[in-house]
């Protein structure tokens, strides 16, 4: 485990932290901006080049300005009244402790059962055109279907309807 | 620990992290980004096993990601358009205020 | 018994047997329709019951011609028509008619008298407004007491009994608004009623000693040697047989029916009817019915002991009829004595002759005891009709202190009621004194005692006297009433003179020259022989008899004769022996007695029974009553508390665990995440644990 790899996690740890804890809807945005970052880094360790770009390329360029907008759009920079955190909170802490509690204790358990595989693999952007255009053209063909039908479900129910005033 | 184990803790984090973000936010819109956090926990966990597990030339894990960015991307338009037109309705994005579905 | 000399008994019934019943039938369907009718339609309704008993009278004399008729040719004539009524089982109750002697005559005087009375009744009641209701009540009288003349049934004879009961009380009280009219209908009723008791007693006991009610059915009848025997052979109290008491129970009903010494009470106020009624039932037909009931059970009384004329012994139960009968006679004509209303003086009179008639039957036997019934009938019919006439002649005034000298104004009336007056009193030869002979021959030839001789000629002294006494009252001295007498019309007269043709000729069927009557009721042929006169001891008897019946006319013309006394002044009698007098004017107290004793333990009674049914019997209907309602109670609220609540209970039940469920569904996102994340957990968890 080398010391990129510790810099990496702790970046993508602390951000999405951050993005989950902090007062300021804007400074979540920006702070889940860090955490996307953080895991594209750790992509591009891993060998994946082609993901990690895509990660940057869709989500710290088209999510995070998207969330941004929203949240401009919602007056999300306001500081609510009542707190940032819901009435019931500790239940969902408590839920999502759970949850890593199970997660963590399955990784643990099977560190000596997991592969291992030394050599990194070397992929190049031509065999991931092939693979896409070839096994898997099928979902290549049906996610363009779906973005599609979000674009135009997304432009829909954000539309102003007729005769309701902003 | 392996790689391997280090990289599923790191996606198991972040995934606890975005769910308790998720569960616990008022704000319609962080519940979003928490729901992008695990995804993206998702995709490390895919990638990872990808790089260290058998037959890595099949490319499945980098697809698999690869689709999941994209569904994702299409979700939070669809997501954060919705709650653009529920802030409409309602003036507010607090999530504790919108129980007009309870039983 | 009779001994039956040469004559065949006759089996089969003839034709006029067989519509023997059409006797009773036609008076009593004639009494329907006239209830039908409406009050104005008096012509037809006396003509429908006239002409009703009229045929029954042609049809009566058509069977006794015919009875005459085997009669004279040496059949004993016995004719019975029997069926049955109700099916019991094996057996039956069985009804039928009889036609035999006794029957025959009976009907012939019943409808013969019937007749002439309600042809008289047509002038008498003619300005009564309820006239049609009259003629009615009188044909079903007639049609019943034929039908007690004709049963061959004790059952027959006594639903029969019944009804003639009930049209007496119907007619007695025909004036209802008279309260005296309406007490006398019910005392009437009361008392014969309870006569019928022990009657009833008797025909049940007669009837389950026998087996059979029929008086004679081809020697299975109640009547006949078999069933004598065995009435005899049964035991009662007292060491009586069976065919006593039941003899002494049936004369129990014929003493009240008939007015005997205890249950006479209601025969003087039943005078309070109309005179007619007064004429038929009680002086020539219903009161016979109770002499009639024991000469046809005669068989029955004198079972047991030998009985003929003149000759043996007789039973317990006819010695029991003959003192009772003795004892009537000579107790009603001393009351007879006292009375100044014109018709008691006459009830008295009947009683007292009806206490003859019993003794007659005790001591003489059956022969005996109805021929003077018959000739009874129709100069006591004669008697009735005629102070009927008077009545009406003095403008409905009673009182015979307050008539007089009628004898000038109605002469009709006077003549007739004269000959009925000496054939009662048994002045020689008219039909009374032949009669009245045979019943003192028969008891001075008694052997158990001389007792009823005596008292029978002491009450033959007193008849001729109170009668004397009557006849000089209303037809001698001079009018003492109001207003101005008049004879009575031709349809009132003419039967008046009728009768009284009768009551002098009819004496000549029972002289001892020629004793057609007896022969003929005893089946044994008769022939007129001056012989008859010789018997020994008869001629004594006759002109002992005539004397004293000429002492008392004379003793009562001596005391009355042409005198006119006003009302307010005190009788003759009564100047001479005051106490007596007051006593016999009062009716010996009977009446007063009977209010004393029966009268109030019937009313104590009463009380008892009505605390009783209120305390005892009422208190155990509210006591159930009560135990429903608290059942009610109890049901009521085990309803509401167990199977309403325990319902509501459920339905509130069910009710909170769906609120409960419902509560899930917050309406709020993050909490269903939630539960999507704890399920994904514990799925997880599953299969890692299940993969291990």
């Amino acid at each position: 485990m080398s010391g990129v790899f510790w810099i990496l996690a702790a970046l993508t740890v602390f951000g999405a932290l951050a993005a989950v804890m902090l007062k300021n809807t804007v400074h979540c945005a920006l702070a889940v901006t860090i955490a996307f970052a953080g895991l594209a880094l750790l992509y591009l360790q891993l060998g994946a080049q082609f993901a990690g770009f895509a990660q940057i390329l869709i989500y710290i360029g088209a999510v995070a300005i998207l969330v941004v907008f929203a949240i401009l759009l919602t007056r999300g920079s306001e500081t609510p009244k009542e707190g940032i955190f819901s009435r019931s909170w500790f239940a969902g802490m408590t839920i999502a402790a759970g949850v890593f509690a199970v997660l963590g204790w399955a990784a643990i358990q099977s560190i000596h059962v997991l592969p291992h595989q030394a050599e990194a693999p070397s992929v190049t952007v031509n065999q991931i055109g092939d693979a896409l255009m070839g096994r898997y053209v099928l979902a290549l063909e049906i996610v363009a279907l779906l973005l599609t039908a979000a674009l135009i479900g997304a432009v829909i129910v954000a539309m102003h309807e007729k005769g309701e005033s902003k | 620990m392996t790689p391997l184990a280090g990289y599923l803790l790191v996606a198991a984090l972040v995934f606890a992290i975005g769910l308790a973000g998720a569960l616990t936010r008022r704000n319609a819109i962080l519940v979003l980004i928490g729901i992008e956090l695990m995804l993206n926990a998702a995709n490390l966990n895919l990638i990872a096993f990808w790089r260290y597990g058998p037959h890595p030339e099949l490319l499945t894990g980098m697809m698999f990601a690869v689709f999941s960015i994209a569904v994702a991307a299409a979700e939070a338009a669809v997501g954060l358009g919705l709650v653009i037109s529920i802030y409409r309705h309602t003036r507010t994005t607090d999530l504790d205020e919108m129980n007009r579905m309870k039983g | 018994m009779q001994e039956s000399m040469g004559f065949t008994p006759q089996l089969a019934a003839s034709s006029i047997a067989q519509i023997l019943w059409l006797i009773p039938a036609l008076p009593m369907v004639a009494s329907g329709v006239i209830a039908l009718m409406k009050q104005p339609a008096r012509r037809l309704a006396s003509s429908l019951a006239i002409g009703s008993l009229g045929i029954s009278l042609v049809l009566a004399l058509a069977a006794f011609g015919h009875v005459l008729s085997g009669w004279s040719h040496g059949f004993s004539v016995r004719e019975t028509v029997n069926f049955a009524w109700v099916g019991m089982g094996a057996g039956s109750i069985d009804l039928g008619w009889v036609l035999d002697p006794l029957s025959a005559v009976m009907a012939v005087m019943v409808t013969l008298v019937g007749l002439l009375i309600f042809i008289y009744s047509t002038g008498y009641m003619a300005e009564d407004e309820n006239y049609t209701r009259f003629f009615c009540f009188l044909s079903l009288f007639a049609g019943a007491m034929l039908g007690v003349v004709i049963a061959n049934s004790l059952l027959l004879l006594f639903m029969c009994w019944e009804i003639v009961g009930l049209t007496s009380y119907l007619l007695i009280g025909f004036w209802y608004q008279k309260p005296s009219a309406a007490a006398a209908a019910k005392k009437a009723f009361v008392t014969t009623r309870v006569g019928d008791v022990f009657f009833l007693l008797g025909i049940v006991w007669l009837f389950s000693v026998t087996g059979t009610l029929l008086f004679y059915n081809n020697g299975a009848g109640a009547l006949e040697p078999d069933a004598i025997a065995t009435m005899l052979a049964g035991k009662a109290a007292l060491g009586l047989s069976a065919a006593t008491a039941i003899g002494l129970l049936i004369f129990a009903g014929a003493a009240g029916k008939s007015g005997q010494l205890p249950l006479h009470v209601w025969l003087p106020d039943a005078m309070e009817g109309p005179t007619p009624v007064s004429a038929l039932i009680h002086a020539a037909t219903m009161v016979a019915a109770g002499v009639y009931l024991v000469a046809r059970v005669y068989p029955v009384m004198a079972a047991g002991g030998t009985l003929s004329h003149g000759a043996g012994g007789t039973t317990t139960a006819l010695t029991v009829v003959t003192w009772v009968g003795a004892a009537t006679a000579v107790f009603a004509a001393l009351i007879a004595v006292a009375q100044n209303d014109i018709k008691r003086i006459l009830a008295y009179s009947t009683v007292s002759q009806l206490g003859y008639m019993m003794a007659g039957l005790g001591m003489g036997g059956v022969a005996v005891g109805m021929f003077h019934l018959i000739t009874h009938a129709f100069f006591k019919a004669l008697l009735f009709m005629g102070a009927g006439s008077a009545i009406h002649g003095c403008h409905e005034e009673q009182d015979v202190r307050r008539m007089g000298g009628l004898r000038k104004e109605m002469p009709t009336t006077f003549v007739t009621y004269a000959a009925g007056m000496m054939a009662l009193a048994g002045v020689i030869p008219l039909a009374g004194f032949w009669s009245k002979d045979a019943i003192l021959e028969s008891a001075h030839t008694w052997k158990s005692s001389q007792g009823p001789y005596f008292l029978l000629v002491f009450g033959a002294l007193l008849t001729a006297f109170y009668m004397t006494r009557q006849v000089c009252y209303v037809f001698f001295g001079e009018y003492r009433g109001h207003g101005h007498a008049h004879e009575s019309p031709r349809v009132m007269t003419v039967p008046l003179v009728i009768l009284a043709f009768f009551a002098v000729t009819l004496g000549v069927l029972g002289t001892p020259a020629w004793p057609w009557f007896r022969a003929f009721l005893d089946d044994r042929p008769a022939a007129f022989e001056w012989a008859g006169f010789s018997e020994p001891g008869f001629l004594p008897l006759l002109l002992t008899s005539t004397v004293v019946v000429f002492a008392g006319l004379g003793l009562g013309w001596w005391l009355y004769g042409n005198k006119s006394p006003r009302a307010e002044e005190p009788d003759a009698l009564e100047r001479a022996v005051p106490t007596l007098w007051g006593w016999l004017h009062e009716k010996l107290y009977v009446d007063e007695l009977y209010g004393v004793t029966v009268i109030a333990f019937y009313g104590w009674w009463a009380r008892v029974a009505d605390w009783f049914d209120r305390r005892v019997w009422g208190g155990l209907v509210a006591a159930v009553a009560l135990a429903f309602r608290g059942l009610a109670h109890f049901d009521r609220f085990f309803d509401r508390q167990f199977v309403d609540g325990g319902f509501d209970k459920g339905c509130e039940e069910i009710y909170t665990g769906g609120g409960l469920l419902a509560s899930i569904q917050t309406g709020r996102v993050q909490h269903y995440l939630r539960l999507l994340a704890v399920a994904v957990v514990v799925l997880a968890a599953i299969l890692i644990w299940s993969s291990r």
